[in-house]
C-alpha cells in the first residue's frame, strides 16, 4: 500500500510566495556576511584525529629494527590486493637477526588500490604496519604510487613497541643455551 | 582376472551411525567413512601405527553379553543393545573394529582429552605461525583451533631447541615446532627404506635428528616434510618463499619416469612455486620422488626457447610454420610471407615422400602423439621414438625414464619398443635418403646423431629448451613445458591419467597441440582440430583402445587401459611400488 | 571637446561609439562573472577564487596580495584562457549557424546599450541633457523589440548543435521569453501611461520616465509593475530561478553544451550584458535613474554642490548614481540565484502564463482606472 504523506495545506504567506523569498534572502545575507567555513588547504592543514587511517606505512622498532616478518597475512586481508610481499631468508650469520628468520625483500603497496580500510594494520601479528597521519600521495606515474619497502619505512618511522616478542625469543634461547650445554 | 575375496565385513557404531566396514580397520579409518573425522597427528594411513600423539582419544564399549546366551543383552527402552563402555579413552588408530564395537568420538570425555593433549602440545611450540611456512596446512593449527584454549597457563619459559638444522640436502628441520610424532621417522624406514631418522634425548630434551655421519638425502626425503603435521621439516628449496594460502592447486602427472606419480602443482599469479603428491592408492600413495619436485624450474629457465627461429635467427611463428611447410613439401628457397601450404600449386610437383623424417617422443602427450602419428600419416613415413633408460627405484622411479611409450602404443605412434640411439635414422641421413628430419621435443645429438650427420639435412627442432639439436635446426618452434599445457600420459600400468595446465605458457610461445595440428595442414594432413575436447573426439574415433574416452570424463585417478594387445612386449621396467613387470607377475 | 566630438564625420562618431560600447561591455561581464563567483563563494562560505598572481606581481606589497585575495588575477587569467584555448567544433554541428549563434547573441546585447541613457548633466540653459549615445524617442520600445532578438541567439546555438540537450535548451529558452515578454510588456505600460499625460507630447523616451520621477519614484506607487518587471526580467535574462536553457542539472550545459573558448565566452558576455541592461531599464523605470532620491531630483543636487556649471563632474555623478543602483540589481540577482532553487519548467509555464500574465493583465486595468481618475487632479 502506498504510503500517503499527508502535508499541510499552505498560508497565504507561503502562497504568495514572495515572502518567503524575502526569508530565503535574509539568511542567505546573513550568510554572506558570516566567516569562511572553509579551510584554505596547503596552508592550513586539518588536525588529524586520533585513530586516523592514512596511507599504511611500515613501522621499526624503537631500536630501529624492522618489524615485519613477511608473514603475508596483509597481502592476503587486503580488499583490494594493492599490497603485494616478495618473502625472504634471513640469513644465518646476521647475528642479531637471524632467530627471526624472516623479512620481506621486497614490500609494496600499490597506493592506486588501497582503499584505506587499515585491515592490514588490524591483521599485522607482529605489529608493523600502520596507517598514520600521511593523507596527501601524489605521483606523475603509476609506477610512482606504489611505495617500495624502503618508501614505506621513511614514510613510517618508528614506533614505541610493547612487546620486544623477538627480543624476548632471543634471551631464552640464549639463557636456555648456557644452561643446558 | 580372479575376483578379490570379499572382505569380512564388520559392523560398528561410530556416534550413533552404524556402518559396515572390512575386518582390519582401525577407528579413525571406519569414522573418515562416515564423515567423521578424528583428530590425529602421527597417524598416516599408509604408515605402520605408533600411538604416541594421544590426539585421537575417543570413548568405546561393546555390548554386554549374557554370559548364558552368549548373546547381546538388549535394552527394553531403546531397542537395542546395552554398552559396556570403557571408563577409559582408547587412541583411534590402534582400535581396529571388532563387531558390535560402539565409539564415541566427540563425547565430553574425548573432547577434554583433545583439549588436554592440546595444551601439552602447545606448552613448548612456539609462536611461528607468521612466519611458519606449514600455517594453513597446519594441523596443529587447526586442532587448536577446534581444542586450543586460546590462551597459555603456562607460565615458565618455553623450550627453546635449534631453528634450522640441516637434516639433508633438501630438507631443514625447525626443532622448536617438532610434536615428536614420529611419522618421518617410520617413513624413511618403510617407505623409503632408507632409516637415517630417530629421536634422541628424553623428555623436552627429545629432538629429532638423523643418525650420526648420515644424511636425509635419499631420493623420497621430502615426503618427510610433505607428512610432517607441523611445520617441523620444511622444504630448503620452498622455505620462506610463499604463504600456501595463496597458491592454487592444479592436478599434475610427474613426467620424469613411466611411473606416471599424481602431483599436486602449487602457483600464483603464473609461477609454480612446489610440487607435492597427489593421492592415488593405485599409483603413488601419498609419495614421490624428490626429484620429480624439482621439475618446475625447467619452466623459468634461462635456456628456455621463447621465440621462433629460421636459420638462427628469431623469426615471427608464421615465417617459421611457413618454413617447415616449405621444407616438408620439398620446396627450397627462401620463405616468402604469401607462401601458400594449402594451396594446390604449392604443392604440386613436390612428391617428396620419404625424404622426411620424424622423431616423436615417449615425453609427448597421448594427444600430441596422435597429432605426430597424423603428421607422419601425411608425410607417408613413420615416426622414430628414443627410448631414456635410468636405474629404478623399485619405488617411484622407474627404469622407463619416458612418462610415455605406451601412449605412443596406444595411439599407433609406434608399434614396437623405440631403441636408445637412433641408428636406422642415421645410416638413412648417411644414405642421403632423409632431407629434412623433424624432431618433436628429441635432443637428437644426445640420442646418436653426430653434429656432420645433423649438418647435412634441414632440421626443425619444436622444443622446450635450447640444446645441440636446438643449435643445429634450421628451423625451431618453441613448445611448452608439461606444467604450462593440459594433456594425458599413459603410464606403466597402462593407466590414462590427466594433467591440467597449472601456469600460462611465455608470451607468444603456442601449445604444442596448435603447432602440431598446422604442421599436419601444412604437409597435407587436412584440418585437425586442436582443442582438447574436439581433438579427444577425433582420437575416440580413431584409436580403438581410447573409443568412448573423453578428457573431460577422466576420472582424477586413472582409467586402466587393456594392456593385452602390448602384453608380448619387452618393457625394460622393473618393479615399482604398485607395478610388477608382466613377466614377472606371470612367472 | 564637445566641438572636436561633434566635428567628426558621423560615421566615425558611431564607430567610436561602437568600440566604447565593446570597450565598456566586455569589462563589465567579466567583472560580473568574478563578483558572482566572489559573491557565491561568501554565500556558502568560502573564499572564493584567490590563488591566481603572475609571479612579478606577488613582490608589490599590500595591493599585490589584495588583489590576490580579491581574485582578480583569476579574472585575468580566465578572460586569457577563454582567447587563446583551442575552439572545438563538433564534427555534427551546422557550421555557418554554429558559428553564427554566439555573434547573434552579442549583438542585441550590445545594441540595446546604445538606447538607455546612464546619466545627465546640465546645459547652459540649464536644461537636464542626457548622457546616451542614441537619444531615440521610441527607447523603452526600441529597448525590448532588440533585446528579444537575444532569444534567436539560444534557439540557433541549440539547433544547431544537432544534439538533444542543446536543443531542448534552445527550445525552452524560446518558450520561456515568449511567456515572460508579454507580462514584462504589459507591466510597464502603467508607467507609461502616466509619463504620456493626454495632452502632453507622447514619448517613450527613457530620459523623460527619468524626468517624471523627480518627485515619487515609479517603484514606490507602482509596486506591483515592479515586482512584475522584475520577475519577467528574471525569466528574460535566464538567471536563477529561471535557468531553464542551460539547466546543468538535466541538459549538461543546455544550448551551449557544444560551446567552448571564446564562443562560449561570447554566451556568457551577452548574457551579463543582458543582466546589466535589464538592471539599468529596471533603474530607469522604477527607480529614479540617476535621481539619489526619491524626492530630490538631481537638477537639486547639483544646486546644493554647485556643480549646474560643471557638466562633466554632475555627469560622472549621475553616471555613479546610475550604476550604483545598477550594480544593486547586479547583487539582487546573484543573491536571489543563492536563495531560490530551480523551478521545474513546468512551474515556469504555469506562473508565467497562469499567474504572471493575468497580474499583469490586472494591474493594467487598474493603473488605467487609478491614472484616468488621477491624471486631472495632477494636470496643470
Amino acid at each position: 500500500m502506498p504510503y500517503v504523506v499527508e502535508r499541510k495545506p499552505l498560508t497565504l504567506s507561503e502562497r504568495l510566495y514572495f515572502p518567503q523569498i524575502l526569508a530565503g534572502m535574509r539568511v542567505t545575507l546573513k550568510h554572506l556576511f558570516a566567516p569562511n567555513v572553509t579551510m584554505e588547504y596547503p596552508e592550513q592543514r586539518p588536525a588529524i584525529p586520533v585513530g586516523y587511517r592514512g596511507v599504511p606505512t611500515l613501522v621499526k622498532d624503537p631500536h630501529g629494527r624492522e618489524k615485519c616478518v613477511s608473514c603475508q597475512l596483509c597481502e592476503f586481508v587486503c580488499p583490494p590486493k594493492a599490497i603485494r610481499i616478495t618473502p625472504g631468508e634471513i640469513p644465518a650469520d646476521q647475528a642479531d637477526r637471524a632467530h627471526v628468520e624472516k623479512a620481506p625483500k621486497e614490500f609494496e603497496i600499490d597506493m592506486l588500490r588501497c582503499i584505506y580500510c587499515g585491515l592490514c594494520q588490524e591483521v599485522c601479528p607482529e605489529e608493523a604496519i600502520f596507517l598514520q597521519n600521511q593523507y596527501s600521495l601524489t605521483g606523475y606515474t603509476r609506477a610512482e604510487m606504489v611505495n617500495d619497502k624502503a618508501r614505506l619505512y621513511e614514510l613510517g618511522g618508528t614506533l614505541p613497541d610493547r612487546h620486544f616478542k623477538w627480543d624476548k625469543k632471543k634471551s631464552a634461547a640464549e639463557a636456555r643455551g648456557h644452561a643446558a650445554h | 582376472m580372479i575376483a578379490p575375496p570379499k572382505p569380512d565385513l564388520v559392523t560398528v557404531n561410530i556416534d550413533g551411525q552404524d556402518i559396515a566396514v572390512p575386518k582390519g580397520t582401525n577407528v579413525i579409518e571406519a569414522a573418515r567413512q562416515l564423515g567423521i573425522e578424528i583428530p590425529h597427528y602421527c597417524y598416516h594411513p599408509k604408515l605402520t601405527v605408533s600411538g604416541n600423539c594421544r590426539m585421537c582419544l575417543i570413548e568405546m564399549g561393546t555390548p554386554i553379553m549374557d554370559p548364558a546366551t552368549r548373546a547381546p543383552i538388549m535394552d527394553a527402552a531403546t531397542g537395542r543393545p546395552k554398552i559396556n563402555w570403557i571408563p577409559r579413552p582408547q587412541i583411534g588408530c590402534a582400535t581396529n573394529v571388532s563387531p558390535g564395537l560402539h565409539v564415541r568420538t566427540d563425547s565430553p570425555l574425548a573432547r577434554e582429552c583433545r583439549e588436554g593433549v592440546t595444551e601439552f602440545l602447545l606448552i613448548n611450540h612456539p609462536l611461528d605461525c607468521p612466519i611458519c611456512d606449514q600455517a594453513g596446512e597446519c594441523k596443529l593449527q587447526e586442532h587448536s583451533t577446534a581444542y586450543g584454549r586460546g590462551y597459555s597457563r603456562f607460565v615458565e619459559q618455553k623450550n627453546v631447541k635449534p631453528k634450522r638444522t640441516v637434516l639433508g640436502p633438501r630438507v631443514t628441520l625447525d626443532d622448536e615446532r617438532c610434536i615428536l610424532c614420529s611419522r618421518c621417522v617410520r617413513f624413511s624406514k618403510e617407505v623409503a627404506k632408507d632409516d637415517v631418522l630417530g629421536f634422541v634425548d628424553r623428555g623436552s630434551y627429545s629432538t629429532l635428528t638423523c643418525y650420526p655421519g648420515k644424511q636425509l638425502k635419499n631420493n623420497y626425503s621430502l615426503n618427510t616434510v610433505d607428512i610432517c603435521p607441523v611445520g617441523a621439516l620444511t622444504s630448503t628449496d620452498f622455505r620462506f618463499k610463499m604463504r600456501v594460502w595463496f597458491l592454487k592447486q592444479t592436478p599434475g602427472i610427474d613426467p620424469e619416469s613411466s611411473v606416471g606419480a599424481n602431483t599436486e602443482i602449487w602457483s600464483r599469479e603464473g609461477a609454480i612455486y612446489r610440487i607435492t603428491p597427489r593421492q592415488n592408492d593405485a599409483v603413488n600413495d601419498t609419495w614421490m620422488a624428490d626429484s620429480g619436485r624439482a621439475l618446475y624450474k625447467q619452466v623459468k629457465a634461462a635456456d628456455r626457447l621463447l621465440a621462433p627461429s629460421l636459420d638462427g635467427a628469431t623469426t615471427a611463428n608464421e615465417m617459421a610454420l611457413k618454413a617447415v611447410a616449405n621444407l616438408l613439401v620439398g620446396r627450397t628457397g627462401p620463405v616468402r610471407r604469401d607462401d601458400d601450404a594449402a594451396s594446390p600449386a604449392h604443392r604440386a610437383g613436390a612428391p617428396y615422400q620419404g625424404s622426411v623424417a620424424l622423431v616423436g617422443s615417449g615425453r609427448s602427450s597421448v594427444e600430441e602423439q596422435f597429432l605426430t602419428k597424423k603428421l607422419a600419416d601425411a608425410l607417408k613415413t613413420s615416426a622414430h621414438l628414443v627410448s631414456r633408460v635410468g636405474p629404478g627405484d623399485r619405488i617411484l622411479v622407474s627404469a622407463d625414464r619416458n612418462p610415455n611409450v605406451r601412449g605412443a602404443l596406444v595411439t599407433g605412434l609406434i608399434s614396437k619398443l623405440p631403441a636408445q640411439q637412433l641408428t636406422s635414422l642415421a645410416a638413412d641421413i648417411d644414405a642421403g635418403k632423409v632431407k629434412t628430419v623433424v624432431s618433436v621435443g628429441e635432443d637428437l645429438t644426445a640420442a646418436g646423431l653426430s653434429a656432420a650427420q645433423l649438418a647435412k639435412v634441414s632440421v626443425v627442432y619444436l622444443g622446450t629448451h635450447r640444446n645441440a639439436t636446438s643449435d643445429a635446426a634450421k628451423v625451431v618452434i618453441p613448445t611448452l613445458t608439461v606444467f604450462e599445457k593440459s594433456g594425458t600420459f599413459v603410464n606403466q600400468q597402462f593407466r590414462l591419467q590427466k594433467f591440467a595446465k597449472a601456469v600460462p605458457g611465455p608470451a607468444g610461445v603456442n601449445d604444442d597441440l596448435i603447432t602440431l595440428a598446422e604442421l599436419v595442414a601444412a604437409a597435407g594432413g587436412g584440418i585437425i582440430p586442436f582443442e582438447l575436447g574436439a581433438l579427444w573426439a577425433a582420437i575416440a574415433a580413431e584409436v580403438k583402445p581410447l573409443a568412448l574416452v573423453t578428457y573431460a570424463s577422466l576420472p582424477a585417478t586413472g582409467l586402466l587401459l587393456d594392456a593385452t594387445p602390448w602384453a608380448a612386449l619387452p618393457f625394460c621396467e622393473g618393479e615399482t611400488l604398485h607395478f610388477k613387470p608382466a613377466a614377472a607377475a606371470n612367472a | 571637446m564637445i566641438e572636436f566630438w561633434n566635428s567628426l564625420h558621423p560615421l566615425l562618431q558611431a564607430v567610436i561609439k561602437g568600440l566604447a560600447v565593446i570597450g565598456v561591455m566586455f569589462p563589465f561581464g567579466g567583472a560580473c562573472s568574478l563578483i558572482e563567483r566572489k559573491i557565491s563563494a561568501a554565500m556558502q562560505g568560502r573564499p572564493g577564487p584567490n590563488r591566481a598572481i603572475p609571479f612579478w606581481f606577488a613582490w608589490v606589497p599590500v595591493i599585490g596580495p589584495f588583489l590576490q585575495r580579491l581574485g582578480v588575477f583569476h579574472l585575468m587569467a580566465d578572460g586569457g584562457k577563454m582567447f587563446f584555448k583551442e575552439d572545438p567544433v563538433p564534427g555534427h554541428v551546422n557550421k555557418f549557424y554554429f558559428y553564427l549563434a554566439p555573434v547573434v547573441g552579442m549583438i542585441p546585447a550590445l545594441t540595446t546599450v546604445t538606447v538607455v541613457p546612464f546619466g545627465a548633466y546640465l546645459n547652459e540653459a540649464g536644461q537636464l541633457v542626457p548622457l546616451v549615445l542614441a537619444n531615440l524617442d521610441v527607447g523603452i520600445l526600441a529597448v525590448f523589440a532588440v533585446s528579444s532578438l537575444g532569444v534567436y541567439s539560444l534557439i540557433l546555438a541549440g539547433w544547431s548543435s544537432n544534439s538533444k540537450y542543446p536543443f531542448l535548451g534552445g527550445i525552452r529558452a524560446s518558450a520561456q521569453l515568449i511567456s515572460y515578454e508579454l507580462s514584462m510588456t504589459l507591466s510597464v505600460l502603467p508607467v507609461f501611461l502616466w509619463v504620456n499625460a493626454p495632452g502632453g507630447e507622447g514619448t517613450l523616451s527613457l530620459f523623460h520616465v527619468v524626468g517624471a520621477q523627480d518627485g515619487a519614484w515609479f517603484g514606490l506607487w507602482m509596486p506591483l509593475c515592479a515586482i512584475i518587471f522584475l520577475v519577467a526580467l528574471f525569466a528574460e535574462t535566464n538567471r536563477l530561478p529561471f535557468d531553464m536553457a542551460e539547466g546543468e542539472a538535466d541538459l549538461v550545459g543546455g544550448f551551449h553544451t557544444e560551446y567552448g573558448a571564446m564562443k562560449w565566452g561570447l554566451f556568457f558576455v551577452a548574457e551579463y550584458s543582458h543582466m546589466l541592461i535589464g538592471s539599468g531599464v529596471f533603474v530607469l523605470l522604477f527607480l529614479g535613474g540617476w535621481n539619489p532620491l526619491p524626492w530630490v531630483p538631481l537638477s537639486d543636487v547639483a544646486a546644493w554642490l554647485h556643480l549646474a556649471d560643471q557638466p562633466l563632474l554632475l555627469g560622472l555623478l549621475s553616471i555613479g548614481i546610475f550604476l550604483g543602483k545598477t550594480l544593486f540589481f547586479i547583487f539582487l540577482f546573484m543573491w536571489v540565484r543563492w536563495t531560490v532553487p530551480r523551478f521545474r519548467y513546468d512551474q515556469v509555464m504555469k506562473l508565467g502564463w497562469q499567474k504572471l500574465l493575468p497580474l499583469a493583465l490586472g494591474n493594467l486595468i487598474f493603473y488605467a482606472i487609478l491614472i484616468a481618475w488621477l491624471q486631472p487632479k495632477f494636470s496643470h
